[in-house]
């Protein structure tokens, strides 16, 4: 078997998660992208979305990301993103709440950069965990 | 002549009650600044990631990145200045202001015009009490400061360095702060933000240690896009979170020595009430002395 891949998910104020994985797939600004071991060096810009780790013994990880980037290097992946959090850190009703009241305001076309920074978050935070409760982990 | 013995008392008793809050400011000063240290350490592997991946992108490509270019003469510069929210810190706010106002000497003298932007309460009271305008100032936190503060203070300073001076905007921003040396040094630092240079003196790639030719998604450039203003807002929460570490060793180090004066000031109160006490006592027993030798002698006449 391949070498794993040695994966770290680093939020700007703490490192959020970090271990040996055999496939990680995350959303760039290009469309979804899967690495797997022996990737080569890339450095991709991401977007906000819910980025799902394969770890070695077969469990799913998905992490919200606020967008961020990527970077693989010799096995060694790096998911940057100013805010993460595991899906399991994630309630599902209060991101889904939060979802609506953000949706509510950019309809109103008031929304501050902050705003929808706080959206795309959100937006990512609801896939995360519905990810999680649909695959009933 | 003495004091009373009862204002002896009165006054060690108010000392010991300072002792009492100077020495709860120290050990909550104490305990924070573990968890300050710890902050600053989990911030850690994000700063080492995208310095790593930036000093990537700049060797690869050619950086020509508005937030990059320099400019020889600037005309006009921003400011920004960390200070805490609480006194009682020593020399913290005031040492970091000092060094603030020398920049500004500096920047005057160069002939430019200084924006001035602020994190703390204690800077916010100094420039109000002089009138000096203040263009925006962030309250709150400054112990425990969070990543979104930086954000908020990256995202304004960043639009004002891409506003073209003629429009009010700012050719140059410099971060003044302290930086934590240990729990015994502070240092009030003033550090270049913006325009930015990427490669970073002190993230020297190890020998043998190859850059890796990467593949940028979508291109080299929009990478950089991302990743410069990413920079930017750590740099600021670095300085953030190396100001906390410090205004709580400071902190811890003035109510320390505050709370052992307030020590030596109760001894010297507590000496000074029994020899009140004493007096008092031996003028009373000669009283009682002279008046029983007066009685004494008063019946032996009779």
């Amino acid at each position: 078997m391949a070498d794993p891949l040695h994966v770290e998910v680093v939020a700007a104020d703490r490192l959020v998660w970090q271990g040996d994985a055999t496939n990680v797939i995350v959303r760039t600004t290009e469309g979804d992208i899967g690495i797997l071991s022996g990737h080569e060096p890339l450095l991709a810009v991401l977007v906000p979305c819910a980025a799902e780790i394969v770890t070695d013994d077969g469990r799913r990880e998905i992490v919200a990301l606020d967008g961020g980037y990527i970077s693989v290097n010799s096995n060694q992946v790096r998911l940057l993103a100013q805010y993460a959090s595991l899906s399991r850190e994630i309630s599902l009703e209060r991101a889904r709440v939060e979802l609506a009241a953000l949706q509510k305001i950019r309809d109103e076309g008031d929304a501050t950069d902050d705003d929808v920074h706080r959206l795309h978050l959100a937006t990512a935070q609801v896939k995360a965990a519905e990810k999680q409760h649909g695959h009933g982990i | 002549m003495p004091a009373s013995l009862r204002e002896l008392r009165q006054r060690r008793k108010s000392v010991s009650t300072t002792k009492k809050i100077t020495r709860a400011m120290e050990l909550i000063a104490a305990s924070r600044i573990i968890k300050a240290q710890q902050w600053a350490r989990s911030a850690e592997p994000y700063s080492r990631e995208l310095t790593k991946s930036l000093s990537a992108v700049a060797t690869l490509s050619d950086v020509d990145h508005p937030l990059t270019n320099e400019v020889v003469d600037p005309k006009r510069s921003a400011q920004l200045l960390i200070t805490s929210d609480r006194g009682l810190a020593g020399a913290y706010s005031s040492s970091v202001i000092k060094a603030a106002e020398r920049l500004h000497a500096r920047q005057r003298e160069n002939g430019q015009e200084v924006k001035q932007y602020l994190s703390g309460r204690k800077g916010a009271a100094y420039f109000a009490f002089r009138k000096r305008k203040v263009e925006r100032s962030w309250e709150g936190n400054s112990d425990a400061p969070s990543y979104q503060m930086a954000r908020e203070m990256a995202d304004e300073l960043i639009a004002q360095f891409l506003t073209p001076v003629e429009e009010g905007g700012v050719d140059e921003i410099h971060v003044v702060f302290t930086r934590f040396v240990s729990m015994l040094t502070q240092k009030p630092e003033v550090v270049r933000l913006l325009p930015l240079e990427v490669v970073e003196g002190n993230d020297v790639p190890e020998p043998g240690d190859i850059l890796p030719v990467y593949d940028f998604e979508p291109d080299a450039d929009s990478v950089l896009d991302q990743l410069l203003p990413l920079y930017v807002a750590n740099r600021i929460h670095f300085a953030l979170l190396q100001s906390a570490a410090s205004e709580l060793a400071s902190r811890q180090r003035a109510m320390k020595s505050a709370t052992d004066n307030a020590q030596q000031l109760i001894e010297r109160l507590t000496t000074e009430a029994n020899q009140a006490r004493q007096a008092q006592i031996t003028q009373e027993i000669s009283e009682i002395v002279g008046g029983a030798g007066a009685l004494a002698e008063s019946a032996e006449e009779e």
